[in-house]
């Protein structure tokens, strides 16, 4: 195990910025998930901390030390691809062992390790098969288990769950934490999806148009997001933002609920929202609306509880409020959030 | 009535090449005729010609069974020719083959004047042989020898000491492999290329992570993955080459005495130089049964290395 940091990478391909400038800190067996909108920079970072490409300008550290000149196989970095990247030819005993192969690893520990890393994923039936014979997420844990064999200071995961299915993905994802916890290896997770992020990361990296927006725990970048691309990137329906007195006031739509549903005693923002689409989901109602105010309309929306049950038609208006504790506060310039004090 | 039943006539007629039982046929006819009139019938006719006493002189299609093939076994051309091919084939398709693969690893990168090295690399294979092999001729002329000339110049070799290309037996030898390599090697270059760009991105990244270095990366990742591609490859370049003769005979016409004669070139020589066309057939149809196995044999391992 060991620390990795980045120092202002910077990558350029041509004019365009891949990566512009990103430090990055995990801590030593943190599991940080790097979050964004395809096309942000995100996979290009963990390739560059992979030694897979070269930053522009910025240094890479493992350890304490500059890797920028080192290949990736003397990083003791491990990755597992969003495609796996196993090989098409080799059993899944081959693959796992082949990393150990080209270090050298004597045979008969060889065997020993490769047991080792199969049996803590469950894959230890599977050793002759080829992977072509195997489920998507077979294919994963393999892969999984060749990146863990030979027991990295850092694991890279690029998106290892987008090729499961909806189902599947869920289950893998609790493995995933499970495991991590287990061998206590700092891990770096890219990944699109929110919710991966969200109930994976020890910390999430927010980035966009590659730079980091925001670093923190997921309460943190949920309750406080650093800025507008923050607030409206996570969450589903987005954070609502409503321009007020020069600033930009945002809130969550679970915590938009109609007047007489808060209690008397809190100190409420009030709005008037003139009802447009009511989605009934099940747990939840989701209901869309447009504050009509000075100027031009808002869309914003709400979140209720299905326990909630009183009619809403479509069309009507409604008072609906949200506590001042839970807004929070943009710059409408900059939409870098405020601290009020 | 009448009228529909016309009609009903007349639609069977526009459709009928919307029918799979019509159109289906149709289209493969053409190719079925050529096989056919071109190969098969000319096939079938060498079979008949190389167990007949059939020459120029004698135009009588007399059965003399395997005379022919035991006489050309005991003539020792033949079996020099025969080992000639052996030596050719196999020399000038693994040569062929390292250029092609060396190339394709150039020709993934990226530097400035790619194109133009693309087009370059697939002109040996385009100009006609007839052309591409004189220009060979000249540079391996025994007065003009651009070669000689070269690496005399370097010091290399003295005015006194200049090889005669074409006039040794082991040189006349290696210069007909080289120049069929070069006429070899751009076909074995796109097909490795195009097995390259197929090895997904994802593998090789792997393989750079999982510490692999350039040679293990190469035979243990990347050869296998394309083994399949490359066997087609090799498939087609040695039965093509058993094959053929345009080389040799451009280049040495079989010399110096018989030593670069190969069996398409001695068939030729044989049967239609000569006129002894039962025994020029029967030289000619000498490898087939082996080439025959080997495209079986290489077909099947092909089935069962599929990933």
């Amino acid at each position: 195990m060991a620390r990795v940091e980045t120092r202002a990478i910077k990558k350029y391909f041509g004019e365009v910025r891949a990566v512009d400038g990103v430090d990055l800190a995990p801590k030593d067996g943190e599991f940080i998930a790097l979050l964004g909108p395809s096309g942000c920079g995100k996979t290009t970072l963990l390739r560059i901390i992979a030694g897979l490409e070269t930053p522009t300008f910025g240094e890479v550290l493992i350890g304490e030390r500059v890797v920028n000149d080192l290949p990736p196989r003397a990083r003791g970095v491990a990755m597992v691809f969003q495609t796996y990247g196993l090989y098409p030819h080799m059993s899944v005993f081959d693959n796992i062992a082949f990393p150990l192969k080209t270090q050298g690893v004597r045979r008969e520990l060889v065997r020993g390790k490769v047991q080792w890393a199969a049996r803590m994923l469950g894959i230890e039936t599977l050793f002759q098969r080829k992977p072509r014979e195997l489920s998507g997420g077979e294919r994963q844990r393999v892969a999984l288990g060749r990146a863990l064999v030979r027991e990295p200071s850092v694991l890279l995961l690029d998106e290892p769950l987008s090729n499961l299915d909806a189902k599947l993905r869920a289950s893998a994802r609790e493995e995933l934490k499970h495991f991590q916890r287990r061998v206590g290896t700092t891990t770096i997770y890219v990944t699109h999806d929110q919710v991966e992020a969200m109930g994976l990361g020890d910390r999430i990296a927010v980035m966009e148009q590659g730079k980091v927006r925001q670093v923190g725990t997921p309460e943190e970048v949920y309750d406080q997001p650093a800025d507008t691309f923050v607030a409206t990137f996570l969450g589903t329906p987005p954070m609502n933002l409503v321009e007020r007195a020069g600033e930009i006031l945002g809130f969550r739509p679970e915590n938009f609920l109609p007047t007489e549903f808060h209690d008397v005693q809190d100190n409420l923002v009030e709005f008037c929202l003139r009802l447009t689409r009511a989605e009934y989901l099940g747990s939840e109602r989701i209901l869309y609306g447009v504050l009509e105010g000075r100027g031009s309309d808002v869309r914003v929306a709400a979140k209720l509880p299905s326990n909630f049950t009183k009619p809403f038609q479509e069309g009507n208006r409604y008072l609906f409020a949200v506590r001042a504790k839970d807004v929070s506060c943009f710059d409408k310039g900059s939409g870098r959030r405020i601290s009020h004090p | 009535m009448e009228f529909a039943l016309k009609q009903a006539r007349a639609a069977r007629f526009r459709y009928v090449l919307d029918r799979r039982q019509t159109l289906g046929p149709l289209l493969i006819a053409p190719a079925i005729l050529y096989v056919a009139g071109l190969v098969a019938i000319p096939f079938f006719l060498a079979l008949y010609y190389s167990v007949s006493g059939f020459d120029i002189v004698h135009l009588r299609l007399s059965f003399v069974g395997v005379r022919n093939f035991v006489d050309i076994v005991q003539s020792s051309i033949f079996r020099q020719a025969l080992a000639n091919t052996f030596v050719f084939t196999i020399g000038s398709q693994v040569l062929a083959m390292i250029l092609g693969k060396t190339l394709a690893l150039l020709l993934l990168r990226d530097f400035p004047g790619k194109a133009i090295v693309r087009v370059l690399v697939l002109l040996p294979w385009a100009v006609p042989v007839a052309l591409g092999t004189m220009g060979w001729k000249w540079m391996f002329d025994s007065l003009y020898s651009v070669i000689n000339w070269t690496l005399q110049a370097i010091h290399i070799i003295g005015p006194e000491s200049w090889p005669q290309w074409l006039g040794e037996e082991s040189l006349a030898m290696i210069s007909i492999i080289v120049v069929h390599a070069w006429r070899m090697f751009p076909f074995a270059t796109v097909i490795f290329l195009a097995g390259l760009t197929a090895v997904p991105s994802d593998v090789l990244d792997a393989a750079v992570i999982d510490g692999a270095g350039f040679w293990r990366r190469t035979f243990q990742v990347i050869l296998p993955i394309i083994a399949p591609i490359v066997l087609v490859a090799l498939l087609f370049g040695t039965v093509f080459t058993f094959t053929d003769m345009s080389v040799v005979y451009l280049l040495t016409r079989g010399g110096p005495t018989n030593s670069t004669h190969v069996l398409g070139s001695l068939a030729f020589q044989v049967g239609v130089l000569s006129g002894d066309i039962g025994r020029g057939a029967a030289i000619s149809l000498f490898l087939f049964p082996m080439l025959l196995v080997a495209v079986v044999a290489l077909l099947r391992v092909l089935r069962r290395r599929e990933i």
